[in-house]
């Protein structure tokens, strides 16, 4: 069942409402969502394939997700179907986030929102640390690669350096000593 | 007024090329050029927004959307929202085809490996400014320590802890 040999590609129309429904749900992280709709409720893509498309997502510049919406709508459908998956992903959360701005704005010099917005502030901090975090575990495995990747992470919040030459330095050093054996 | 849509644009444009490993990577440089070198808005207003886009569903990177409209409304919403999306995303459509035709080559293997560390990095580097700026004293460093320890270890719906981060700021005034 979960192997029909080759089921027509999802239609504009059905791509477009798959990643409406990931945009909606995706609070403080969207990519376990996407898989969730992606891979078990709509199995557009194996397990398999959905972690290999993502592998290409995260090497690419770009959000995650928005690449993502956008690499398997053009494997399904073309440029139509990134189209398609990209504006389902992004059409309902920038019109939510619009409102919720322009309450903000109404009522953002209350001192009760001042303080609202302090702790919500600082909850999303911790939120986006722990994601960091749970990204880099796998690396505890690899002493060499632990050591470049902590040593991009203060270069660029504790040195301050500026992004793009961190960046290149941790790359070439990654991929360069990624070849070494027994790493 | 459309001088800053094509300061906007050029912002956004270009941290979109630059946020490999994805959107929070380039927060520190997306707080540079919004706080530093364009003052469009304060560090605190910077952290504001990013806040409201983490409590909004759907991408972080959101935050683009609500500086645009900070700053030049509507129009400045969609012009930086597109413009942080639209270069890597026709960059993904170029490359999706060709990543899938190689996807049994060794070095394809070996690029996406040696990759891990630096995209790793760039992600925890991004999330320790965030911190520093919204760590203004203990007790935020508190919050954030507890939001980030509860996400980590627990599986609860990760809003709750912003819920609760948002009650505990209001009840310490």
């Amino acid at each position: 069942m979960t192997h029909a040999e080759s089921p027509p590609p999802p239609t504009l129309r059905a791509l477009f409402a798959g990643f409406l429904t990931i945009g909606l749900s995706g609070f403080g992280g969207v990519l376990p969502w996407a898989r969730r709709v992606v891979v078990e409720r709509r199995r557009w893509l194996s397990e398999a394939e959905f972690t290999d498309l993502l592998g290409l997502c995260q090497f690419l510049p770009g959000p995650n997700v928005i690449n993502l919406s956008v690499a398997l709508g053009a494997r399904f459908r073309g440029v139509a179907g990134a189209a398609a998956c990209f504006a389902g992903l992004m059409a309902a959360p920038m019109v939510i986030v619009l409102v919720l701005g322009a309450l903000q704005t109404r009522y953002g010099a209350l001192p009760v929102v001042q303080h609202l917005f302090r702790g919500l502030a600082a909850g999303a901090s911790g939120l986006v640390l722990a994601t960091a975090i749970r990204i880099g575990a796998p690396l505890r495995h690899h002493p060499v690669g632990l050591v470049i990747g902590l040593g991009a992470a203060a270069a660029l919040a504790f040195a301050r350096l500026p992004l793009l030459p961190v960046l290149l330095a941790a790359a070439l050093l990654g991929i360069v000593l990624a070849r070494l054996p027994g790493r | 007024m459309t001088a800053t849509l094509l300061d906007l644009a050029r912002i956004f444009a270009t941290l979109s090329l630059l946020a490999v490993g994805g959107g929070n990577t380039i927060l520190p440089e997306m707080q540079r050029q919004v706080v530093v070198v364009h003052a469009y808005m304060s560090a605190d207003q910077f952290a504001a927004l990013y806040a409201l886009a983490q409590a909004a569903p759907g991408p972080n990177m959101l935050v683009a959307t609500l500086i645009g409209w900070r700053v030049a409304g509507l129009a400045g919403a969609l012009v930086a929202t597109l413009a942080l999306c639209l270069p890597s995303s026709l960059l993904t459509l170029a490359v999706g085809g060709l990543w899938w035709r190689f996807r049994e080559a060794a070095w394809r293997r070996r690029v996406q490996v040696g990759l891990v560390p630096a995209t790793s990095g760039l992600i925890l580097g991004g999330a320790l400014v965030l911190c520093l700026s919204t760590s203004r004293d203990w007790r935020l460093a508190a919050i954030t320590a507890l939001a980030a320890g509860g996400a980590l270890v627990t599986r609860v719906n990760p809003l709750w802890f912003l819920a609760a981060a948002a009650g505990i700021g209001i009840v310490l005034g």
